[in-house]
């Protein structure tokens, strides 16, 4: 196939699509699946294959929609008309809502309102098309643009200039770090060798964010074309997805995305008709979370023990099997088309400071709306939790929003205007991480949530340095008895001192970051930690407090002895 | 990390011999990686989803076929969480432990569920009927707190009466013939 015929295939599918007189779109991603939306698809496919054959019906299993704590969520799309959402879809209500349709009616019934602002507050570039293609259908990826941002950067730029294009977006990694994409590129793109690699990072391990998994069960081609582009800027033949052992649903869609883009010649040898060929192939992570760190995701991709190595040498001069590597998120990979198909100024436009873009966040927690949102860097903390969010659920008043997971930290109530971009949240001793934003509300005991991510880290460290494999066993022994009720206050300088040396110390970011989230609650939460230890209670009634620290204890006894002898019993 | 027992894995003779038929699809993803040894976690995945876990004589002769000292075979298979050493249960249950997860009291939920069965996390129960686990997190933060029965999500669990509709689904699996397999 060339470029020409690519864009008349894309333009015949869209003009079918239009003429189809009701197309339903039914979100099949792991919340709706898990809600029960394989029995609303297959009673919608029953009762599409009862009509009359020359009504023109689709019914079509697509990805994610976004509001995922109201599904199953279908989507009613008639030409001409507006899309319109239904939520907490039955089959039942599935075989009425399609009835009512046919007639040409439109059901009240469990309608999302157009104007929702958990979707009309977002903009959405990287999940445009979630929720409105068939994943496992590249004909509808094709139909909603896919790979014609390849087909342009093959045709009309060299990689230097692709290159150059994405770093004029100023789009910096998605997956923590916040690099320029851009500048990596570059960086391979000059390196010297016969063999380079591209790797798309999709091992999402923080607990909490689940953007990437919903990117590639939504969208996989675009991560597919994402990758082909970096590896025609970068001068890479082979890719490589590495995707989440816990994520199935996502490994198996994007394996079948790789198989059709592959028949069509949109991978492979001589994609497009022109002289660059490029392949990818797939590696199931195996549940370790350290394989996010990308030395220890190259050591998991080659087969071996996911252990990191000190860097430098980056893997842009020494990655897999020693030859240069650029990886890269797969939400990043998710910004390369709209970059090279809408122009550099799209993206630039968008945003504040340094941060260009937009950034997806899985939004949880104690908010009313829990789902995947996509905002503009820059997006007020206020603005995603009151309106986007709908605010708190169950009446409890705001504490804190958790991001970045286990290498991150809480954002506390004075701080609810912050700008969500790198480096407000870095100033706030957090880190815009994956994009995990977890909300929490007054019940929660922040104490509690520093013991959860440190037991996180030190059952995922690897083990390999010391300080890591060490210090986390310490931290979360001093943080278990603050919990617990048997910590003194020398126990909090001691957490102190680790919370100094582990980011001095540690190998790899896991090591580096582990003490983030315990130096952020103990900044903006010191009185939560203090009431636990001298005033031997909880304020959030989260911890049972169930131990006694060692001074108490002796006090205890006397008393208890006291008691004895005014009782008249031995003791 | 997994952490290693000193006990040996108990495994029967009938689970590995040479001729079993499941080693076939075994051979089948060898030959497809040209025998490469860094195609070793995609072996070990389709090993184990073949035979329910990686035992010693398996992991023996995976390292045999990729011509790669046993050390590291076993190095691999225990480093990663997503490897099994020993038998499972026929059933399993698993309570997400995510960040969303706990601050809806997902501790709670397994604390519930450990004195319900009598096992730890982790641990499969004498009679070899369940795995009682925890995930890190399952990525399905919309629906916390969840737990997943065999293939089942049960999402937004109340954290009452916990155990007893852990037990239903249970029963409920067993009638529908679902297990892990």
């Amino acid at each position: 196939m060339t470029a020409e015929e690519l864009l008349e295939k894309a333009e015949q599918l869209r003009q079918r699509q239009q003429a189809t007189a009701l197309r339903l779109l039914l979100c099949c991603s792991s919340p709706c699946l898990s809600c029960g939306a394989g029995a609303v698809k297959a009673a919608l496919a029953a009762a599409a294959a009862d009509c009359e054959p020359s009504i023109a019906i689709e019914v079509a299993a697509t990805g994610c929609l976004g509001p995922c704590s109201r599904g199953p969520l279908l989507c009613l799309q008639r030409p001409g008309e507006a899309d319109v959402v239904f939520e907490r879809v039955t089959p039942d209500d599935a075989r009425a809502i399609f009835a009512a349709a046919l007639a040409g009616l439109l059901p009240d019934a469990q309608r999302l309102p157009a104007d929702l602002p958990f979707l009309a507050g977002q903009t959405r570039i990287v999940l445009e098309n979630c929720g409105r293609i068939d994943p496992e259908n590249i004909e509808h990826a094709l139909a909603a643009g896919g790979y014609a941002a390849l087909a342009r950067a093959l045709s009309d730029f060299t990689p230097a200039q692709v290159c150059d294009q994405v770093l004029q977006s100023g789009l910096r990694g998605r997956g923590g770090g916040g690099y320029p994409t851009g500048l990596k590129w570059q960086l391979l793109h000059k390196a010297r060798g016969d063999r380079k690699f591209v790797v798309a990072n999709g091992d999402e391990g923080d607990p909490g964010a689940y953007m990437d998994r919903a990117l590639m069960e939504s969208d996989p081609h675009r991560i597919i074309e994402g990758m082909a582009i970096a590896g025609y800027a970068t001068g890479a033949s082979q890719g490589y997805v590495y995707v989440r052992g816990e994520y199935p649903l996502a490994a198996r869609r994007i394996r079948k995305a790789i198989r059709d883009a592959e028949r069509l010649g949109l991978l492979g040898m001589r994609i497009l008709d022109s002289p660059f060929s490029f392949r990818i192939d797939l590696r199931l992570g195996a549940g370790a979370f350290v394989c996010g760190e990308e030395t220890a995701l190259m050591a998991s991709i080659m087969g071996r023990r996911g252990q990191p190595v000190p860097r430098p040498p980056y893997p842009a001069e020494r990655g897999l099997w020693g030859a240069p590597t650029v990886i890269n998120n797969v939400e990043t990979f998710g910004n390369i088309p709209p970059i090279l198909r809408d122009g550099p100024e799209r993206l630039a436009a968008l945003g504040t400071g340094k941060s260009r873009g937009t950034k997806i966040f899985a939004l949880c927690g104690d908010v009313v709306e829990n789902g995947l949102i996509e905002v503009p860097m820059g997006t007020s903390l206020r603005e995603v939790v009151y309106r986007i969010g709908g605010g708190l659920a169950g009446d409890v008043a705001f504490k804190a929003a958790q991001t970045g997971g286990p290498s991150g930290g809480c954002i506390p109530a004075e701080h609810l205007d912050i700008s969500l971009d790198y480096e407000t949240l870095r100033e706030l001793g957090s880190i815009m991480g994956s994009g995990g934003l977890i909300i929490m509300g007054e019940r929660t005991c922040m104490v509690d949530v520093a013991r959860y991510f440190m037991e996180f880290c030190m059952d995922e460290s690897c083990g390999k340095c010391s300080p890591c494999r060490a210090g986390t066993v310490q931290m979360y022994r001093l943080l278990d008895r603050i919990c617990n009720g048997s910590a003194r206050e020398r126990d909090l300088k001691h957490l102190e001192q680790l919370c100094r040396l582990l980011p001095e110390a540690s190998l790899c970011g896991l090591g580096l970051a582990a003490a983030n989230p315990v130096l952020s609650t103990l900044s903006w939460f010191r009185d939560e930690y203090l009431e636990h230890i001298r005033a031997h209670r909880c304020p959030a009634g989260t911890c049972r407090m169930s131990e006694l620290p060692p001074i108490m204890m002796a006090d205890e006894l006397l008393q208890r002895i006291a008691a004895g002898r005014l009782n008249g019993e031995a003791f | 990390m997994p952490t290693l027992t000193s006990e040996p894995t108990p495994l029967s003779a009938a689970a590995f011999d040479r001729d079993d038929p499941r080693l076939r699809l075994v051979e089948q993803t060898l030959k497809r990686f040209q025998y490469r040894p860094d195609a070793l976690i995609e072996v070990l995945h389709v090993a184990q989803e073949t035979f329910g876990f990686l035992g010693d004589e398996l992991l023996t002769h995976l390292a045999a076929r990729l011509q790669l000292p046993e050390s590291q075979v076993f190095g691999v298979a225990t480093f990663y969480h997503a490897f099994v050493l020993r038998p499972p249960g026929k059933h399993r249950c698993i309570v997400c432990t995510g960040t969303a997860c706990h601050v809806k009291g997902a501790d709670v939920m397994v604390k519930a569920l450990e004195e319900h069965f009598g096992i730890q996390a982790g641990q499969t129960s004498a009679d070899g009927q369940l795995t009682l686990g925890t995930a890190r997190c399952l990525g399905i933060c919309s629906l916390a707190p969840l737990l997943m029965v065999d293939n089942r999500v049960l999402g937004h669990q109340s954290l009452d009466g916990i155990a007893a509709r852990v037990a239903a689904a249970l029963t409920d699996s067993d009638h529908s013939g679902e297990s892990t397999p």
